[in-house]
């Protein structure tokens, strides 16, 4: 092979690896749907993933929002005065928070809190052959492990997200008003009059998207842990980057799906 | 009954089984041992199908395992995992009543944790363990909770692999009975890994030698010690000359 093919070749094979990669990770997102829909139904189980990956996740994602929605304004407020449009600082933050910023934002912060922890637990579960363990119990590991926290991620993202969205909003209020000398009640009618149902609608459709994605890739990774502490390090750090990308990936191509002109 | 014929599995290049044969007859006590690594922990994970074997079949109660229904498959073993295998989010009752408290059959709450104490009595563990964590057991502990999570649904078939491992004289004593017990009183049948030649007197029917990734000896428990086949002896007797290389 000469200097000239190689690299080709290289590339060739990185695109051919990952797409066998997508593939596995469709046949497990495929696998996981059909496990959902058919019984048993491990309630214990679901209720428990909620309270982890959603209630416990409001701190994170609550500050995440306040801190964006605060400092989007203060951006806004200096770029808009550059052309005398400072007074759509209330509108401008609403939109970027609800159908941005809140999403995706608090999804990375999921990922990094959540796709972390259920690769860990599960690639630990693993390599100490508890899903054997689990599986001669007569226990479908996907259905005990994986059906309870990808249905728990996608349906308290959205719940994390309209929280995010309240408190975003309210973070550049508290910064329109106190920094930005906005009357506080122009404010508030400013950001009601101007968003659109389908602008909160969108992100929380991302929301719930963005949530099974990073459950997905928590129970794809650790399922597939390698052996011994190592695999399951290697596990834990790939989901969440791919979780990660696949979240702000997966934000283009909604944007794109709901807003393109 | 289990019937082994010409299992051959690899790991990469790695080849562990090469043509296993093996017969357990149903309500008898198959003891297998062998050098540590010779594959024995896979021969077990392969007839309940956690490991896919290359080539070769198996057969209980004479149907292709490969061709049963799962759930009604597994119901029918217990397996005592070598690393004890509990789960750590899970209290050690709740442990042991796990098949007991889940699937169609599946126990009240009260009558589960009753089961499941009355089966740590069995292996020396006290009530008190019930309510605690599998992190706070020592080894030994823990792989009694792994031995009573394995007996408590009261199997047909069962694994156990090193059940003695790692436990005192007297409570591997404990548990050499209790196997014996189970196979006698239930009549189940038993497939033990062992390294403890009393936990092979006490518990084997038959015994069977896995070396180079095939049954090097097998035969009754009895005839052990007559055969003239060096590779038992020289196991056996813990030999560090013989034909088995114990420097690699
Ligand atoms: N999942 C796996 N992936 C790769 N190799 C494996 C796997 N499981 C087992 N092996 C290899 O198979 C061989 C046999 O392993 P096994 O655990 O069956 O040994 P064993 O006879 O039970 O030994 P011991 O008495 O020490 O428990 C070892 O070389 C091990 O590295
Ligand atoms: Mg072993």
């Amino acid at each position: 092979m000469n200097a000239l093919t190689r690299p080709l070749a290289h590339l060739g094979h990185a695109v051919l690896s990952a797409l066998a990669a997508l593939g596995r990770v469709s046949r497990f997102a495929g696998a996981t749907l059909a496990h959902l829909v058919r019984p048993p139904f491990y309630w214990r189980e679901f209720l428990h993933a909620c309270l982890q990956i959603g209630w416990l996740s409001l701190p994170v994602v609550g500050m995440t929002a306040v801190f964006t929605g605060a400092a989007l304004a203060l951006q806004i407020y200096a770029g808009g005065s550059r052309f005398n449009a400072e007074s759509v600082v209330p509108q401008i933050v609403a939109l970027g928070i609800t159908r941005e910023l809140g999403p995706v934002l608090g999804a990375l912060m999921v990922a990094a809190r959540v796709a972390s922890s259920i690769a860990a637990e599960i690639g630990t579960m693993k390599v100490t052959e508890q899903i054997d363990a689990l599986t001669t119990l007569s226990t479908h590991p996907m259905k005990y492990l994986t059906v309870p926290r990808v249905l728990a991620a996608t349906l308290s993202m959205p719940l994390l997200v309209a929280v995010g969205d309240a408190l975003g909003i309210w973070g550049g209020y508290l910064v329109g008003v106190t920094r930005l000398d906005f009357a506080s009640s122009t404010y508030l009618a400013n950001t009601a009059d101007f968003l659109e149902v389908w602008d909160v609608g969108s992100g929380l459709v991302k929301g719930a998207v963005f949530g099974f994605v990073v459950a997905l890739m928590g129970c794809y990774f650790g399922m597939n842990s390698g052996r011994g502490a190592q695999g399951v390090g290697g596990a834990t750090k790939s989901a969440v980057v791919a979780a990660s990308v696949l979240i702000l990936a997966s934000n283009y191509l909604l944007t794109e799906l709901f807003f393109a002109a | 009954m289990i019937r082994i014929t010409d299992l051959h599995k690899s790991f990469g290049t790695n080849a562990v089984l090469r043509g296993v044969d093996l017969h357990v007859p149903k309500g008898e006590s198959m003891v297998i041992i062998g050098g540590s690594g010779t594959g024995k922990s896979v021969l077990l994970k392969c007839i309940l199908g956690l490991v896919t074997p290359d080539s070769g079949i198996i057969e209980v109660d004479g149907q292709d395992v490969t061709k049963v229904k799962r759930d009604a498959f597994l119901a029918r073993f217990g397996m005592l995992f070598q690393g004890g295998a509990l789960f750590d989010s899970l209290s050690v009752w709740q442990n042991v009543a796990f098949r007991l408290l889940r699937g169609p059959g599946r126990l009240p709450k009260a009558e589960a944790r009753a089961a499941a104490i009355e089966k740590l009595r069995r292996v020396g563990l006290t009530p008190e363990v019930a309510d605690q964590f599998p992190a706070e057991l020592s080894g030994g502990m823990q792989k009694r909770v792994g031995l009573a999570r394995a007996i408590a649904a009261e199997p047909e078939i069962i694994f156990f692999d090193e059940p003695t491992t790692g436990l005192d004289p007297i409570m591997a004593g404990v548990i050499n009975a209790l196997i014996r017990e189970i196979v006698e009183e239930m009549g189940a049948t038993a497939m033990t890994i062992t390294h403890d030649m009393s936990s092979v007197r006490a518990i084997a029917d038959r015994v069977a030698m896995l070396h180079g990734g095939k049954i090097r000896w097998s035969g009754p428990v009895a005839e052990l010690d007559a055969t003239p086949d060096p590779y038992v002896q020289q196991f056996i007797h813990g030999r560090a000359e013989g034909p088995i290389e114990s420097v690699r």
